[in-house]
């Protein structure tokens, strides 16, 4: 992008001229050069691979909690394998701790993982999945990899995000589960670590810019605080979450959409620096 | 134990199906702008919402931990310095693994 900038500059003075126009093309090029090595496709992969790296390591969390509640090492391990949406996971974990009946663990549990449904329903003007590939792709939409592709500035980006989170995320937060799950209780505790902090705090710096944007979004994310927190001791675990999406309804009638916002709607930047 | 397995396929036959089917949604659904504000607005309500329950949520009460607030808090006062995604989290977590460690909270 930036060499097509600096080379439509200097394309006025022929082919040779980049190379005599130092003055001219000096201080965007100066400015552009950390722009072209740390590139446009650079920072998906970053934002994708870190977060990944960050977040995949409370499976740790999760296989200890799975083998401290009952589960073996391998249903641990395969419930990250085909499961794969933490919180679903960490429900169904204990609920089995707590002995209580397992069809109703199983349901709280799938119920929680309909929040990625809706995340879905958003991410599929951007992903764009097509015939099988959607099979392979529907198993990553989850709470991470929507907040890293969707924090994008435009399409071909957000896949690459995408892709990014998800491959990182899958290969940490299964090797960590197993683990988490082989060395339970053996490790030092995941809140000695801090770990029990990543989550909330990956969840609010991916929302950051939204809440920066506009006054819609805060007060959505506000009221979906609030929603969940006010249902939180009345409501089987997981369900207060889902119920936030209620603030997105109301933010929604408030303020429709004016114009077609959604990213692939959207041009690339057109990279002026 | 043939119990337990049963409860980890079916969770994840119902997670899965549950992925699938926002992927599936017909795309002209999202014609309809409020339908599409809403798809835009669910992830902030949700993630909100999970930073909330999972920073004051203790199973299904509410408590507050100190090391934890202080943790999300160092958070915010790193994003607000625009410091880099992951040193959000470093800082995060390393504030709060240092006060549980020092026994401060």
């Amino acid at each position: 992008m930036t060499e097509k900038t600096s080379g439509l500059a200097a394309a006025s003075g022929g082919p040779a001229a980049s190379v005599d126009v130092p003055t001219a093309s000096g201080p965007a090029a100066a400015s552009a050069l950390p722009a072209a090595g740390g590139g446009p496709t650079a920072r998906p992969i970053r934002d994708g691979v870190g977060l990944g790296l960050a977040v995949g390591t409370s499976g740790l969390a999760f296989g200890a909690a799975a083998v401290g509640s009952g589960l073996s090492v391998a249903q641990a391990c395969v419930l990250s394998l085909i499961a794969f949406t933490g919180a679903s996971q960490f429900a169904l974990a204990g609920s089995i701790a707590t002995g209580g009946s397992l069809i109703g663990g199983v349901a709280g549990a799938v119920l929680l993982g309909s929040r990625n449904a809706l995340y879905g329903l958003r991410m599929t003007g951007v992903l764009a999945p097509r015939g099988a590939r959607r099979l392979l792709i529907a198993h990553g939409v989850i709470d991470e990899t929507t907040a890293v592709t969707l924090a994008q500035p435009d399409a071909a980006s957000a896949r690459l995000a995408f892709r990014a989170t998800f491959a990182t995320l899958y290969l940490t937060w299964n090797l960590s589960t197993l683990l988490g799950a082989y060395g339970a209780g053996r490790l030092g505790s995941p809140q000695s670590l801090g770990l029990d902090v990543v989550g909330p705090a990956a969840f609010l710096a991916l929302i950051w810019p939204q809440l920066r944007a506009g006054r819609t979004e805060r007060a959505v994310g506000l009221l979906g605080a609030a929603i969940a927190l006010t249902a939180t001791p009345f409501l089987p675990p997981g369900v207060p979450v889902i119920l936030a999406a209620m603030a997105a309804l109301a933010g929604a009638l408030a303020t429709p959409a004016p114009e077609p916002t959604a990213p692939e709607a959207r041009p690339a930047p057109a990279e002026p620096s | 134990m043939t119990g337990i397995w049963v409860a980890v396929l079916v969770t994840a036959a119902g997670c899965y199906a549950f992925k699938l089917t926002g992927l599936t949604v017909p795309r002209s659904v999202l014609n309809n702008p409020r339908v599409r504000r809403f798809a835009e607005l669910v992830p902030v309500a949700l993630l909100a919402a999970l930073v909330a329950v999972q920073t004051f949520g203790a199973g299904q009460s509410l408590a507050i931990d100190p090391a934890r607030l202080a943790g999300l808090g160092a958070a915010v006062v790193a994003l607000l310095l625009r410091a880099p995604f992951l040193v959000v989290i470093v800082v995060a977590a390393g504030t709060a693994a240092a006060l549980r460690a020092l026994g401060i909270a």
